[in-house]
């Protein structure tokens, strides 16, 4: 007879997991755990718990992609291991990036002629793009100042109130004044007559928003243009205009294309745009084209001797993942032109059918206008600022994320809210979502005319000891003996018997 | 009789993909094309092409993660459509940022209570992780001086000329001066003596190197920190450090766990590391962390009133995915301390074997040391027939990429090859390189000894005064020279900007 020794099996490898200690042990949270558990168990762990994050595509707050072809995420997770800064090894990816570099370009009607290849870098996103506009306008203020002869040590830039923080970012880190045009009610936008007055010889440039973060409204950049061209024939300063064009960037050229707003306008020096907004890719590129490449100093490229061949590079941020490159050109390629076209139609025509609703519904005000980017800001007809901060916290109870704020000077006293309107925002999501307004109105209304909760205090006044001071009259002291607090009927009563009881 | 009607070639839904139009038609380089095309030829199109790029696990050149378990693949894409930076959506994301933090802090020794929270950040790499440190300390800098009622307008930062290219750009865009301790010959690392020589009252910093980038050694971090502890104490000036731990600090932990370089000692004020490297995340990840609150200026903070909530928060970069921060959790507690331990160890083991290998050929120098990062750096003994850069150039032919580059200031005269050890370099595969890299060697050789054509023939003085000496160089000789030219041109315009 043979005698046959059990081996003990590793319990990790075979164990379900939901039966296994690893849903008992603790989760590590500040230091790393000293021995290592089955991949099966770290996978199921991290997916649980990101379970309670909100769903991406419900939330009706951000300008991010959150849904791409299946097809497209093939490509993304097959690139996912090559390291976009590592030109030398993957010469396609880098070409596809001076691809879509130059179609950007070219969509923004830049003037390179068919065979010239644009002046352009891809970033991980806007804030990205904006401090090296912003960094290229500074040092080439400063050369010229210094040629003159003049002081350079007080730049500033000139916006509107309503830019996105990442310009205040800028300023902040790269030690440039900012100088905000106020916003009055009714413009929500950057005035281009009050932006122009307040140029003086230490503006390194005015950055215009195509596609104001707020109100999702174009500024008027031509008119920008034509004074800033007058104020500089008069004072022989040559100040530049930057649009941020994060959100319009990808929506004007489709749906506005006789808008003049990218370089046919002279000023116009650079211009940003994300492609993790309408761009239709996720989170995690941006662009930016610059007019040519005087308008990029020299001094500020990096040409690295990267594994053997002479690079030029303007990035701060150096490695990261090629993905998103890759399926920005996936879109382009996959899209053309009738395709973005069709989409944007797509996401305007759901922004009019919300406004519509929301319109009908009667207590709003809408502050977004009808020609910009897709989205619909309305705010309270009665002005209670408390009340948009209420309605987003109930439509979060249905899954929607739909943001309440205050604008910025001198307009704080409106509350807005606001829904973007993105791709994957069809037309029955936004019936669903209008359905779920009314109720959620419902409730806000309710809410703000139910019974004020009364607290019940039983007190005692009893004397109090000697004061120091003998003129100072001793006043007695309040003892608190009992609080309650008034029961609101809020039952449901159950008539018709146990049919309507919980099961 | 039924009548068939042929489906035309219109109908994209039972389109073959190689049968039908796209793959006949030109790509869109400079202009968005004006059609729409099927999903599946779009896929196809940019797929084929990509062939052609490199293999990233051939490419021994970085040290960036190129494999990741299926499982943690599953979680990436699964996160790749929630943004970084929607911290009010998605607070499980965001808390599982704060552990890594947490997490990574306490690794690096930070004097941090129980309960406290360590401060740091996830960064897209240590490239923002850096800046990010920069601007901290010349921030914190700045404000001393005019509290002094000094002048605060030329802050510098200390280094060593092996630095890498992000510290330039720091340098460059915030308006630092940067001050390079150069090498010599056979310290190829920045020299703890020298560097505090150099520290003047406008110094912000001394960054020193776990983990250069060319060598893989890591600095002295321990004389630094004495070293100018003894300086700050002399003139009064309180000079912190910085350490770029890019490659070493998820090294030195796990090895070397008795090496002080870290928050233990007391001049080191902000570590960054990068995820990427040998935290073994795909690309797209980096953490700097500080020592405490007080070292991060509070101006620098931005209190965002983002989609309702209040978050502090300090980065260069906004929008971003998730996938990665999800990805390095994934790691730590998958792999924990033991397992980060046993894959550096596995590591530094396959690097002694290729080491020996490349020994073996008795043609090379090794350059690298063997405490540090698992790298193999070498160069040849005899550069007179061919040069480490052709070596280089040959190897690609296997599929191998292995750069070459020469040494910063004052090293140039010195060139190495490097091959970078990461997780998913098997001994098999350091073996076949081996290999390959003797075949590499005899390819050269045979190519040296074939007949040489004259190319250039000169006649000059003879020095020994005797009639005149006619001097012949081959074509190979003007090729190299040719070669040399470009290459020095290349170089000089900047740095070994490897990472």
């Amino acid at each position: 007879m043979v005698l046959t020794i059990v081996q003990r099996q590793e319990e990790e490898s075979l164990g379900p997991i939901f039966a296994s200690r690893y849903v008992q042990d603790p989760v590590p949270r500040y230091a790393l755990p000293e021995k290592s558990i089955s991949k099966d168990a770290a996978y199921q762990i991290i997916h649980d718990e990101l379970l309670l994050d909100s769903s991406p595509r419900l939330n009706l707050a951000s300008f991010v992609t959150t849904w791409m072809e299946p097809e497209c995420d093939k490509l993304i997770i097959e690139a996912i291991n090559k390291n976009y800064a590592d030109m030398d090894e993957y010469p396609i990816t880098t070409e596809i990036q001076n691809r879509c570099v130059n179609i950007i370009a070219r969509l923004f009607n830049s003037p390179v002629n068919e065979k010239e290849s644009a002046v352009g870098v891809g970033t991980v996103g806007s804030s990205e793009a904006i401090m090296l506009a912003g960094l290229a306008f500074k040092r080439r203020w400063q050369t010229r100042r210094r040629a003159q002869g003049k002081p350079c040590d007080k730049p500033n830039i000139v916006t509107g109130a309503n830019v996105q923080v990442c310009w205040e970012k800028f300023a902040r880190y790269f030690e440039v004044e900012i100088k905000e045009v106020k916003l009055r009610d009714g413009f929500y936008v950057m005035d281009p007559v009050k932006a122009v007055e307040m140029v003086d010889e230490c503006t390194i440039c005015v950055a215009a928003i195509l596609g104001s973060t707020l109100t999702g409204e174009f500024e008027d950049i031509k008119l920008l243009d034509d004074l800033l061209a007058r104020k500089n024939m008069r004072t022989g300063w040559d100040t530049p205009i930057h649009v941020d064009a994060a959100s319009g960037g990808f929506i004007a050229p489709f749906l506005y294309p006789e808008l003049q707003w990218d370089f046919r306008l002279p000023l116009v020096k650079s211009i940003n745009v994300s492609g993790h907004k309408y761009g239709l890719v996720y989170a995690g590129v941006g662009w930016v084209i610059w007019r040519n490449k005087e308008d990029l100093p020299e001094e500020l490229i990096f040409h690295i001797n990267y594994l053997g061949a002479d690079q030029p590079t303007f990035t701060l941020n150096f490695s990261k993942g090629s993905s998103h490159i890759i399926a920005q050109y996936y879109q382009f390629l996959r899209l053309g032109y009738e395709g973005y076209k069709n989409v944007m139609k797509n996401c305007m025509e759901s922004a009019k059918i919300l406004r519509q609703g929301l319109v009908q519904i009667g207590c709003f005000d809408i502050i977004s206008k009808e020609k910009g980017v897709p989205l619909v800001a309305f705010s309270f007809k009665d002005g209670k600022k408390s009340s948009a901060f209420k309605l987003s916290k109930i439509l979060r109870r249905f899954g929607w994320i739909v943001p309440a704020y205050t604008l910025p000077p001198d307009v704080e006293h409106m509350t807005v809210l606001r829904v973007v309107v993105r791709e994957d925002f069809g037309r029955t999501m936004v019936e669903k979502f209008l359905s779920h307004m009314k109720i959620a109105l419902k409730e806000l209304h309710s809410v703000m005319e139910a019974p004020i909760p009364t607290i019940r205090y039983t007190i005692e006044l009893r004397p109090c000891e000697a004061a120091e001071d003998a003129a100072l009259r001793p006043l007695p002291k309040v003892v608190v003996l009992n609080q309650e607090v008034e029961p609101v009927d809020r039952s449901i009563h159950l008539s018709g018997g146990k049919t309507k009881g919980v099961c | 009789m039924t009548i068939s009607a042929v489906a035309s070639d219109a109908d994209d839904s039972v389109a073959y993909t190689f049968a039908s139009r796209y793959v006949r038609e030109a790509l869109p380089r400079f202009r968005i094309p004006e059609q729409s095309i099927p999903k599946d030829a779009a896929y196809q199109i940019i797929n084929d092409e990509l062939m052609l790029d490199g293999n990233p696990r051939l490419n021994l050149a970085s040290f960036v993660t190129t494999w990741m378990e299926p499982e943690c693949d599953r979680l990436i894409m699964a996160a790749v459509n929630k943004n970084y930076v929607d911290m009010d959506e998605y607070p499980v994301t965001t808390e599982l940022q704060n552990r890594c933090v947490n997490m990574i802090a306490h690794l690096f020794n930070a004097p941090i209570g129980e309960d406290e929270t360590a401060v740091g950040v996830g960064t897209v790499g240590s490239s923002e992780a850096i800046m990010l440190a920069g601007l901290a300390f010349k921030r914190k800098w700045q404000n001393k001086r005019k509290a002094e009622e000094k002048p605060y307008d030329k802050p510098n930062i200390v280094t060593g000329a092996n630095v890498q290219v992000c510290w330039e750009k720091f340098a460059r865009y915030f308006e630092v001066e940067l001050k390079e301790v150069k090498l010599k010959e056979g310290y190829y690392v920045m020299d703890p003596a020298k560097a505090v020589e150099m520290v003047d009252e406008n110094t912000i910093c001394v960054a020193a190197i776990l983990g250069s980038t060319l060598t893989g050694e890591f600095e002295d971090v321990k004389l630094l920190n004495d070293l100018l502890t003894e300086k700050n104490q002399e003139t009064g000036w309180d000079t912190p450090i910085h350490v770029d731990a890019a490659s070493g600090g998820f090294i030195a932990p796990f090895l070397y766990p008795e090496l002080e370089w870290d928050f233990r000692l007391p001049r080191v004020k902000s570590i960054n590391v990068s995820g990427h490297k040998y935290g073994l995340v795909y690309a797209g990840v980096g953490w700097v962390v500080w020592r405490n609150k007080e070292d991060l200026p509070e101006e620098l903070i931005f209190h965002i009133n983002y989609l309702g909530a209040d978050q502090p928060t300090f980065t260069l970069n906004f929008s971003k995915g998730s996938s990665q921060i999800i990805a390095q959790y994934y790691q730590f507690i998958r792999l924990g301390f033991e397992g980060f331990r046993n894959i550096m160890e596995n590591c530094t083991e396959n690097a002694k074997v290729l080491k020996a290998g490349i020994e073996g050929t008795e043609t090379f120098d090794i350059v690298s040391k063997d405490v540090g990062v698992p790298l193999v750096a070498f160069s040849l003994k005899d550069s007179g027939k061919y040069t480490v850069f052709d070596v280089s150039e040959t190897l690609r032919r296997f599929g191998w990429i292995v750069p070459a580059y020469t040494m910063p200031a004052d090293a140039e005269h010195v060139a190495v090859l490097r091959v970078v050890i990461r997780e998913d370099f098997s001994r098999s595969l350091a073996e076949r390189l081996v290999t390959d890299i003797k075949k590499v060697l005899t390819d050269l050789e045979n190519r040296w000894t074939k007949t040489t054509m004259v190319s250039h023939v000169k006649a000059e003085e003879n020095p020994d005064g005797g009639g005149a000496v006619v001097i012949k160089k081959s074509v190979k000789q003007t090729h190299e020279e040719i070669a040399r030219y470009w290459k020095r041109l290349v170089d000089r315009k900047r740095t070994s900007g490897v990472c």
